[in-house]
């Protein structure tokens, strides 16, 4: 094509294609979101005298935040992070142990249709349900404490490592298997030798990070009196201490912090 | 061996020890950390618990259906929560994850002021800002939703500053030799690049964001919460079965939502 | 003119140094009479504008169309709420319809980049950078990823464009017998200094010798013996670079066949 045909072309517009080619869909999302945004917006209920009145008390607040307060509460601080603590190791450790039977159970390619349906159950509800929820339940049948903070966390993990672990568990190269399988091997055999080596180093990296979560947790479900730090914060929120309060989520952010780095560096060591 | 047959070990020698001790090491916290919090419980109540477990399951079934008609406001309170909270997240997030990211950062120092702002809103869970904004602001939906986007801001931020840092440095280079300027290599090579995985964090945390919202309700943030909380308070156990159920339902939804929308961009 | 030398010899620092994509330690690039190395951000910015540079691996955004990715050459130009949204000056987007049709892919013009072949894709990136209307083109290893009738097809329309407007280029190429089919002047690099500058004919094979170190040009013995038995003017020698230049093309079009 030479240049003297393409200039007596007429010159038309360039606009660039829309990424949603069918016009109706493109519209109807647009509509649907902006009608979905304006009902939103209405329907919220706002006291708006309660919030100018908490912008006032915000400066409060914050003059709390800006000098926050270790040493009155001290000994609140402290036995509730050690609290915090301990209830995240143990409940890790529970719950590292108590999702693999049920990882098991609920892969498709290992467990009987029964097994795997209760498996999957159980899984769905643990996910379902947030930790807070289940730190309520277990509150109300084992007490107060940090026992019921174990608990919680525990069956929080089997339902966050069950799931992740059993995918990959039905992910797993069909002809590993039957390569063990077909040398003889028993089942649990076939299992330790076939599954576990392709699942186990993902499944310790997810172990770690779960780690880090159930730490994070543990400080909230003490609100509902199920140990930890959270408790304290409770505590100082509602007694408007807000050095406190800044002081221990000063903690908490530390801790958080601190988890990730030592873990981050766990994984690299072992993967 | 001493007689000069080779044995073949899974590790060698050093590598054994190395992890008998980690395990040893992990067994000893394991037992004091155990230890302390049996000394925290009350065992009594424990060797209750089955009992309590029976009593309670037996107060929450029948659910008490009728309640399911009090509970759709609360439902579309706690929907908007989420959704609210993950649109205002992603826009305080776009900037500050351009400014956390090396390649595209203005300055050493916003990239720091960056990297806080993300650390702070991604360590503390978004119920306890709930709790401290009812705190100061009062009861309501504009709590949860302040709470669940100060979260989403920490979580989102760093995905996306990560997704940023790994695009393809060539277009970009193509685009500073023709003589573009910053902005421009920004919105022309980096921005195409990111755009699914904004898509794709988007829908992921607004999936969170619904587990999330149906909690900040107990501490009074607006939301199935608040029922939540009103049951349980009144013992109501059968009305808590019943609240269950539509939790499970909206968290199970929203996942096949958000997986159908992911699965139509790719 | 055409950039040859091993890897490693300085060739992609040397035509990045021009636009400054890398930064000379020392010494002077001039732009007719412009100092570049003494450039403000700003002043480079705008120089640049008058350089056009062409990638090795293409280096156009994927997601973006191909006739996006043209446009982008005239991003120095433009404004940068106009270039986001895409409006650009009525003038720039006839030359680049010009452009894509004189490359050859204005049918492709709505298609994403990463939907193109590699030789496809190379013309993308020769029309966003003619239409900077640059002086000079700085083109990287340009047949580097594409096969061997695609860099010819590619080299060739360059040369002819470069021919066409006037346009200067320096080629970085890893391609001897290309260079020499298509370049007037050849600059052979070596460890980062300049060991030849002449015509291909002054390219003789003890001058390679000097740029690349040891090698012997000439074909294997077991090919050149087959080639022989195919070929009428046996007597020449089977060390000629025009010999291996022809044997490569039948090899190629052979294959083609």
């Amino acid at each position: 094509m030479s240049s003297a045909v393409a200039s007596q072309r007429p010159k038309p517009a360039w606009r660039p294609k829309p990424s949603i080619r069918n016009p109706f869909l493109r519209y109807g999302l647009l509509i649907g979101s902006l009608t979905y945004l304006y009902l939103a917006f209405v329907t919220i209920d706002v006291n708006w005298n309660r919030v100018v009145l908490g912008l006032e008390r915000s400066q409060v607040v914050f003059a709390g935040f800006l000098r926050p307060d270790f040493v009155s509460r001290w000994q609140f601080i402290q036995s509730g992070v050690l609290e915090s603590l301990t209830m995240t190791v143990v409940a890790t450790v529970l719950g590292v142990a108590l999702s693999i039977p049920f990882a098991f159970g609920a892969a498709r390619n290992i467990a009987p249709l029964p097994v795997y349906l209760f498996c999957r159950a159980v899984i769905a509800v643990s996910r379902s349900l947030q930790e807070i929820v289940i730190a309520i339940i277990f509150v109300v049948m084992v007490g107060f404490g940090p026992l019921a903070g174990v608990l919680t966390l525990a069956f929080a993990s089997i339902g966050f490592l069950g799931k992740l672990l059993a995918e990959d568990i039905e992910d797993i190269e069909p002809t590993q298997l039957e390569a063990i399988r077909a040398t003889g091997g028993s089942w649990s055999q076939s299992m330790a030798f076939g599954v576990v080596p392709q699942i186990m180093p993902r499944f310790v990296g997810l172990s770690v990070y779960r780690l880090d979560i159930n730490f994070r947790e543990s400080a909230v479900i003490g609100i509902v009196g199920a140990g930890g730090i959270g408790g304290a914060l409770n505590t100082a929120i509602a007694r408007y201490e807000f050095g406190t309060t800044a002081a221990i989520i000063i903690v908490i952010v530390a801790l958080v912090y601190l988890g990730e780095y030592a873990s981050g560096v766990i994984r690299q060591k072992v993967q | 061996m001493k007689d000069g047959t080779k044995v073949w070990q899974r590790r060698d020698r050093r590598a054994s020890l190395n992890v008998y001790f980690a395990y040893l090491i992990a067994a000893v916290v394991f037992l004091i950390a155990f230890r302390y919090i049996s000394g925290q419980t009350t065992w009594l109540f424990v060797w209750d618990a089955p009992e309590q477990a029976a009593d309670l399951i037996s107060r929450m079934f029948p659910p008490r259906w009728s309640y399911a008609e009090r509970l759709w406001r609360p439902l579309w309170d706690t929907i908007n929560i989420a959704t609210l909270g993950t649109v205002i997240a992603m826009v305080v997030s776009i900037p500050v994850a351009f400014m956390a990211a090396r390649n595209t950062t203005p300055h050493p120092i916003a990239r720091q002021i960056a990297m806080i702002i993300i650390v702070f809103t991604r360590s503390v869970n978004s119920l306890i800002w709930a709790l401290l904004l009812v705190s100061i602001i009062g009861p309501g939906v504009l709590a949860g939703v302040i709470a669940i986007g100060i979260r989403a801001i920490g979580f989102c931020t760093k995905l996306l500053y990560e997704a940023i840092e790994e695009v393809s440095p060539r277009p970009i280079e193509a685009l500073t030799a023709s003589g573009a300027s910053g902005a421009q290599v920004i919105a022309y090579g980096i921005t195409p690049q990111v755009l699914p995985a904004i898509a794709g964090i988007i829908l992921y945390r607004w999936d969170i964001n619904i587990r999330s919202s149906t909690v900040v309700g107990l501490v009074g943030a607006g939301g199935i919460g608040i029922q939540l909380n009103a049951s349980i308070n009144a013992l109501q156990w059968s009305q808590v079965t019943v609240i269950f159920v539509m939790i499970v339902a909206l968290v199970l939804a929203a996942e096949w939502v958000s997986a159908k929308v992911r699965g139509a961009i790719q | 003119m055409a950039l040859i030398g091993p890897s490693g010899a300085g060739k992609s620092t040397l035509i990045r140094c021009v636009n400054r994509l890398v930064e000379p330690t020392k010494g002077s690039v001039r732009l007719k009479e412009l100092e570049l190395t003494r450039l403000s951000k700003r002043q480079l910015r705008i120089a640049r504008r008058r350089i056009g540079m062409i990638f090795q691996e293409f280096a156009l955004v994927d997601r973006l169309s191909v006739m996006e990715n043209v446009l982008s050459g005239q991003l120095g130009y433009v404004g940068f709420w106009q270039s986001w949204f895409r409006r650009f000056p009525v003038p720039t987007v006839n030359h680049a319809f010009e452009l894509l049709e004189r490359v050859g892919i204005a049918d492709q013009m709505d298609k994403r980049a990463d939907q193109l072949s590699g030789g496809q894709r190379q013309r993308v990136g020769i029309a966003r950078a003619l239409l900077q209307e640059p002086e000079i083109i700085l083109v990287d290893e340009p047949t580097a990823s594409l096969d061997p009738k695609t860099s010819r097809s590619v080299m060739r329309l360059l040369i002819e464009l470069a021919d066409e407007r006037g346009l200067a280029a320096i080629i970085n190429i890893h391609d001897v017998v290309l260079a020499k089919q298509f370049v007037e002047r050849i600059v052979g690099l070596r460890d980062g200094l300049i060991v030849f500058d002449g015509s291909p004919e002054e390219l003789t094979e003890a001058k390679l010798t000097e740029i690349y170190g040891e090698e012997d040009w000439s074909l294997p013995k077991k090919r050149a013996q087959a080639s022989d038995d195919h070929d009428d003017d046996s007597d020449e020698t089977e060390s000629d670079p025009a010999h291996v230049a022809r044997v490569v093309a039948r090899g190629a079009s052979g294959e083609r066949a």
